[in-house]
């Protein structure tokens, strides 16, 4: 469908369109409102979205589901079936927890939206990030405290250097992405009327296969962008990348093809090096209980739960912004500019979003090493 | 007039906007507790009637309490002594440094600030961890109406007084009053939480629904 929006529509779009930054930067400012615990009486304002009835339902919800864990695992000790209830509780507690900020939620759902990824990407990526963050998990409890029998205190150590670098790397990521971002959108600004840019098509596609420079890869996309919009005009002679398609189902080859792993890979890892502090409090409860692997079952359970959340706020994300991009008719200079807006929005607030819990700004599901 | 071409996809669209802009909200800074701690607490008072400091046993939930006596060495598996414990008692409250010891106190609506713990140590019974620590007042006082809070702002930690005994005022002069309100329990407070927080205005906090608040009114 081609809609073609009169004036009043394209207004509308306009309020869309900031809706979804206001929304996204409404998001980031009470994360960075919601200070260190004992900050500041700035902790107030950060109340109240915490107030709604759902959202207080969900936190009830989590928190039921956890506190359940500690005694059914007990019970798995005796009673073999328990751990079936186990693993449901588990995967429910995934699915209602995957709010937190260390489950890069709004990271992977930015980084969707700054790269122009697709739904199907977007799942993708929701679940093997959440399958490295259940690796990373197992991994920290079964190497320091069932192998090393190291001490709480320092497997707490060693989740709070993961968790640093875990921010650090999320604010590199969003440093890389509004980088990239930005120019691109510094670009688009002269180029408000459509201009065939050919010139920038090339070498974008071959690039890929031999580097990682996925952002430069997203760059050249952007040109391309007017580049699809131009082919429409005049005859669907050009064939374009696929990744641009927003207008167009995801192919296999996208997936499949060179660097199709690759690209999101920086996402993954960024996203699943943190732990849950949740599981890591699951599994070495369980090992204590000797039954660690029934903690490991736990634990892919919630990273089976956290992914589906995750990824439909992925396919939401995506969505949306899909949706925003038919509606600004990409052929328009200032639908592209409002693209390209949101992209670097996008971008700006994984760096946001990085940068606040790298600083401490962000409280963050914390690591407590009492 | 509305175009029937882009109505409707339109109001799709408002409705993923909106729907991403609320999980994204939603989800941000949300954690739920991750520790549970069952309190009480002893107000001590001096020959004078003033309050010389208060005395906390936080008995901790037995997930937590497994995490943190894991790789400690004991000599009896399974069973630790106070001693073996004085380690872990040690870094227990100097990390609780951190969180003002989550204990505030008010005396005659005037901030008091405690010294660092003394009298400190650790219990492991029954699978579960207790810490008792004393935190003297930097200024004893001799207030009208005390009231001292116990939480955590964040959320991290959910305290509950006991259900027996949760307050006791040690050599308080005779005809002091204590009341106790307790957070009602964490799914009521939460659905609670809505209109009460709006009212509240700049005033509001988050962690303060789940507060332990006693008051002690001395004539």
């Amino acid at each position: 469908m081609k809609p073609h929006l009169s004036p009043l529509g394209r207004g509308l779009l306009a309020c869309a369109a900031v809706l979804l930054v206001v929304g996204v930067a409404d998001a980031a400012l009470h994360d960075v409102l919601a200070q260190n615990p004992f900050g500041a009486p700035k902790q107030a304002q950060a109340a109240e979205p915490e107030a709604g009835g759902l959202i207080g339902w969900l936190l009830a919800k989590q928190s039921e589901f956890y506190r359940q864990m500690s005694s059914t695992i007990r019970a798995a000790k005796s009673d073999g079936s328990a751990v079936w209830t186990l693993l449901f509780i588990s995967f429910a507690y995934g699915i209602f927890h995957a709010a937190g900020p260390g489950h890069g939620k709004a990271v992977i759902a930015s980084y969707l939206v700054a790269n122009r990824e697709t739904a199907r990407r977007g799942i993708a990526l929701s679940f093997a990030s959440a399958l490295m963050q259940s690796l990373v998990a197992i991994l920290i409890v079964g190497i320091s405290a069932w192998i090393l029998n190291a001490t709480a205190r320092t497997m707490c150590k060693a989740e709070g250097a993961i968790e640093i670098a875990s921010y650090a790397l999320i604010a590199l990521f969003g440093l890389r992405l509004v980088w990239v971002k930005g120019r691109s959108f510094i670009h688009t600004l002269p180029a408000t009327q459509p201009v065939p840019a050919i010139a920038g098509v090339p070498h974008d596609h071959h690039d890929h296969g031999h580097h990682h420079h996925h952002d430069a890869h997203d760059h050249h996309d952007h040109d391309h962008h007017h580049d699809q919009a131009h082919a429409h005009h005049h005859g669907h002679d050009h064939v374009h990348d696929e990744h641009c398609g927003h207008s167009h189902g995801p192919t296999p080859s996208e997936l499949a093809g060179p660097g199709g792993w690759r690209r999101g890979l920086a996402a993954i890892l960024t996203v699943g090096i943190r732990p849950c502090s949740g599981a890591i409090l699951v599994l070495v409860f369980a090992l204590a209980q000797g039954l660690f692997w029934a903690g490991i079952a736990a634990t892919f359970l919630m990273g089976l739960g956290t992914a589906i959340t995750v990824a439909a706020i992925a396919v939401m994300a995506v969505s949306a912004k899909d949706i925003a991009a038919r509606l600004s008719g990409a052929r328009d200079g200032g639908g592209a500019l409002f693209m390209r807006g949101i992209e670097f929005g996008a971008a700006a607030l994984v760096l946001l979003f990085g940068a606040g819990l790298l600083f401490g700004y962000i409280a963050a599901e914390r690591t407590t090493c009492f | 007039m509305i175009p029937p071409i882009w109505m409707h996809p339109m109001r799709r669209l408002l409705g993923l906007l909106l729907a991403v802009g609320f999980a994204l909200v939603a989800g941000a800074a949300h954690a739920h507790p991750h520790v549970w701690i069952t309190a009480t607490s002893e107000l001590l008072y001096a020959e004078d009637g003033s309050i010389t400091g208060v005395r906390h046993a936080w008995t901790f939930d037995d997930m937590f309490s497994a995490y943190a006596v894991q790789g400690l060495e004991s000599k009896k598996k399974g069973a630790y002594t106070r001693e073996e414990l004085g380690p872990l008692a040690q870094t227990n409250v100097e990390s609780l440094k951190e969180y003002a010891y989550f204990t505030f106190a008010k005396a005659d609506g005037k901030k008091e600030r405690f010294n660092e713990p003394v009298d400190y140590f650790l219990d492991y019974k029954d699978t579960v961890l207790t810490l008792h620590f004393t935190l003297p007042l930097k200024n004893p006082v001799k207030p009208k109406q005390l009231v001292l809070e116990v939480f955590d702002r964040s959320f991290f930690i959910d305290f509950q007084m006991a259900k027996d005994n949760p307050v006791r005022l040690v050599g308080a002069p005779s005809g002091c009053q204590m009341k106790l309100d307790r957070p009602s329990d964490g799914t009521a407070t939460a659905q609670k939480l809505n209109e009460q927080t709006f009212m509240d205005g700049p005033n509001a906090n988050f962690g303060m629904m789940f507060a332990n608040k006693i008051t002690v009114d001395c004539p």
